[in-house]
């Protein structure tokens, strides 16, 4: 436990498990990042913030605050 | 559809799919940009002919992710499609999809056939299946999602034949709804749902409870029944998330069966380029670079077409003044009307170019790397990454850039990006400047490379950069607002521009600068043309007195007409106007003359060099007709004997015009982004006296 997207390193990989719902936006489950999904980290902008995933298919970029809302489990 | 044979159609689809190039060759340049009642954002429409018999007016909603909307421009799709007392309300849809992200396509696509819309899906760029690895089983896939699917490559102007063939036959699409959210998550309260809005369909009851506060057009009484219903249910919000859930279970389950990739065919140019664009050092020396290049070009590439546009105007003054009968009406034209348009006109260059790489850039997908490199630092300065656009499109004019705004979710970042746009260096300054630095700083080089107008050009430029920076940190730090960050961003793949989309898009924004801007451009300098050349008694006998005045002086008749011209201007409305703010604008080092052009550049700046020609026209009637800068350059100060547009005063100007918010259209735009006036006067007052106090301090120093 305690591993979040943010905790990631860049070419990890993680399965989302949980995330307060309120604390994330609508509109990032609907371009995919649900529960159960692959999370893959791409890159992080050159001042740490913010993070490029792809998750369910999707490219996307998100800020760390965010990121550190969802809860993984990371794959080896 | 017997009887009435036009169709109205909306175009619905997420962001980067191709929407826009299907909506290009359906279209054509059959298009227009119109606005949705009550807000400004633009509405594109056009006319295409499906078949013989059959027209279509198709309207391009905004790109979403989902009906729920998040940013101002999303909630005109939710509106468009829910409130059906609207002329445009569609009569079917079409979603756009693309071959690489169905998925997500999928999840709008499954939301707007809930709706019961007749609906088609079209997915885009099928020409790249192969090289991508994709195969997609099109029968199986209409089968579970009880829909007519349509491939198509909007580029290549494949399959938009077998789309308009399958719109003919829109009657008889399955409108049968895909999810069933009802079931999945809590049929008694859904049921209940059913039974408090029998009139509408379930999921439209579901989208009018969960987006009361985006519905501007219900009804008082079915805003009173939902707010009624949303009192006892605090569910709604985990509902939501829940149908999300739901709605990909059902899309992976489809998707499963029908659509495969083989990943080893995918290509790697998108993180190899990802690599070099975001890279710590390379992404912003690229970054930079465009930017250099973008406004080397404006000022470079633009020059040639506007002195032609300028001296086209004045010439067709000429020829209007000796060509048409002497009068009030001529003058009206030749000195009101002609150069009004010129002044419209002469931006049309730098708007176009600086849209012409923007809309570049924004196709080939370059745009959401610079928001993702940048986001981190303008959250510094209060801002978001999505803010570097607008700040960008605040160089050619502040009205479009605030419009850019708008996809900017976070209520503080937005409101923080409108109101600094403003002190960004917009191409309206740029004729003020011009002619100033010409008047004031030598054309000399120092070091032999660097030219000091240029450097001085420069360094406003920076100035209006800085100020719009320190502003933003400060407002950053005085807002009180709340809010949370909803910053998400798509990293779509990089393509190839496609040179009818940029053009089209260039055209639009043009289009959009002349008739917004542009209205009240000419209307101002109507109005002042109208204020210089009436005025009250004196004014109307300035013959007669200046010649009584003279007449022990026997001047020639070529000294008194211009005496007389002089008088009249000092004695018209205007000339009282400027005579009336003198002493207030005497500390920055301005007589009433300057003090009118000031006035009427209140509302638009470039109408300053315009004013200050009319009001030396006026003046200097009869003459040969000199260029402003010459007529300028020799303007007197008749008490000293100095020039007027000595160092002092043009400095004074310079800065002024770097700080103060003089633009009507700009403060109209705010007020209704803003949806107050709280703003706009804020910007008013608040750049007007920091322009009021810099201008007065360097006057007083330098002179």
């Amino acid at each position: 436990m305690g591993d979040t997207i943010a905790s990631l390193l860049i070419g990890e990989i993680g399965i989302i498990q949980d995330f307060c719902l309120d604390a994330i936006p609508l509109n990032l489950l609907e371009m995919g990042c649900l529960p159960g999904k692959e999370v893959r980290l791409l890159q992080i902008a050159p001042l740490k913030d913010p993070l490029y995933i792809k998750v369910n298919g999707s490219h996307l970029a998100i800020r760390i605050e965010t990121a550190k809302q969802i809860n993984i489990t990371k794959l080896l | 559809m017997q009887g009435n044979s036009v169709l109205n159609i909306a175009l619905v689809g997420n962001p980067n799919t191709g929407k826009t190039s299907l909506f290009n060759q359906l279209t054509g340049l059959n298009q227009k940009v119109g606005n949705y009642p009550g807000i400004t954002v633009d509405k594109k429409q056009g006319k295409c002919k499906i078949s013989e018999h059959l027209t279509a007016e198709i309207i391009d909603l905004p790109g979403t992710y989902s009906i729920n909307p998040t940013t101002l421009d999303e909630t005109i799709v939710l509106e468009t499609l829910l409130d059906d007392s609207n002329s445009s309300f569609p009569d079917l849809v079409i979603v756009v999809a693309e071959v690489e992200n169905l998925k997500r396509n999928l999840f709008l696509f499954s939301q707007i056939k809930d709706l019961k819309f007749p609906s088609i899906l079209v997915i885009n760029m099928s020409d790249q299946m192969a090289r991508k690895g994709i195969t997609i089983d099109i029968d199986a896939l209409k089968k579970e999602l009880k829909s007519e699917i349509i491939l198509i490559s909007a580029r290549k102007n494949l399959g938009i034949d077998a789309l308009k063939r399958e719109i003919e036959n829109y009657e008889n699409w399955n409108t049968e709804p895909i999810a069933n959210i009802s079931e999945k998550i809590d049929s008694v309260f859904f049921e209940t749902i059913k039974t408090t809005f029998p009139e509408f369909s379930l999921y439209k009851s579901w989208l009018l409870i969960t987006q009361q506060k985006n519905c501007n057009f219900l009804s008082s009484k079915l805003h009173h029944k939902i707010t009624e219903f949303n009192k006892d249910n605090e569910k709604v919000g985990k509902y939501q998330h829940k149908e999300t859930i739901y709605r990909y279970q059902i899309i992976n389950e489809i998707l499963k069966k029908t659509y495969s990739v083989d990943k080893n065919e995918a290509t790697d140019l998108r993180s190899r380029l990802d690599r070099i664009l975001t890279h710590k050092t390379y992404g912003y020396i690229i970054f930079f670079g465009i930017l250099m290049l973008i406004f080397q070009s404006i000022f470079e590439w633009a020059s040639l077409p506007m002195d032609l546009i300028d001296s086209l105007f004045a010439s067709l003054s000429e020829l209007a003044k000796t060509n048409l009968p002497k009068g009030t009406f001529t003058n009206l034209i030749a000195e009101g009307v002609i150069p009004g348009i010129g002044g419209i006109v002469i931006f049309i260059p730098q708007i176009a170019i600086l849209f012409l790489f923007i809309a570049t850039l924004e196709e080939t997908g370059y745009m959401s790397r610079v928001v993702f490199l940048m986001d981190k630092i303008m959250r510094k300065f209060g801002m978001s990454g999505k803010s570097i656009i607008p700040l960008i499109s605040g160089t050619a004019c502040a009205i479009p850039a605030i419009m850019a705004s708008r996809n900017i979710s976070d209520w503080k970042e937005r409101l923080i990006t409108i109101l600094v746009i403003p002190f960004t260096t917009c191409s309206a300054r740029l004729p003020v400047y011009a002619i100033l630095i010409a008047l004031i700083i030598p054309d000399e080089r120092i070091f032999g490379i660097f030219n000091l107008q240029g450097l001085t050009l420069m360094g406003l430029y920076l100035l209006g950069f800085t100020a719009a920076i320190s502003s933003a940190v400060l407002l950053h730090n005085v807002l009180k607002i709340k809010t949370k960050s909803l910053f998400v961003i798509e990293m779509p793949n990089y393509k190839l521009p496609s040179f009818k989309n940029v053009f089209y898009e260039v055209v639009e924004k043009t289009r959009a600068f002349i008739f917004g801007a542009g209205k009240i451009i000419l209307a101002l300098s109507i109005i002042l043309w109208f204020l210089a050349s009436n005025g009250s008694d004196k004014f109307k006998k300035a013959d007669e007195i200046v010649s009584k005045q003279e007449s022990a002086n026997n001047l020639p008749d070529e000294v008194l007409n211009k005496k007389i011209a002089s008088y009249r201007l000092e004695h018209s409305y205007i000339g009282n106007m400027g005579k009336v703010i003198e002493p207030v604008i005497k500390p920055m080092g301005y007589d009433w003359k300057i003090g009118i052009a000031l006035i009427s550049s209140f509302a638009a700046r470039e109408v300053f060099i315009g004013a200050l020609a009319t009001i030396y026209n006026v003046e200097s009637e009869g003459e040969n007709v000199t260029t402003i800068k010459e007529r300028m350059a020799a303007e007197v100060d008749p008490v000293t004997g100095e020039k007027r547009f000595n160092f002092a005063t043009g400095m004074s100007l310079l800065l002024f015009y770097a700080f103060a918010m003089q633009c009507i259209g700009t403060l109209a735009i705010v007020k209704r982004e803003t949806k107050s006036w709280k703003w706009p006067i804020l910007q008013l007052t608040g750049m007007g006296a920091l322009a009021y106090i810099v201008s007065v301090i360097t006057f007083s120093i330098l002179s």
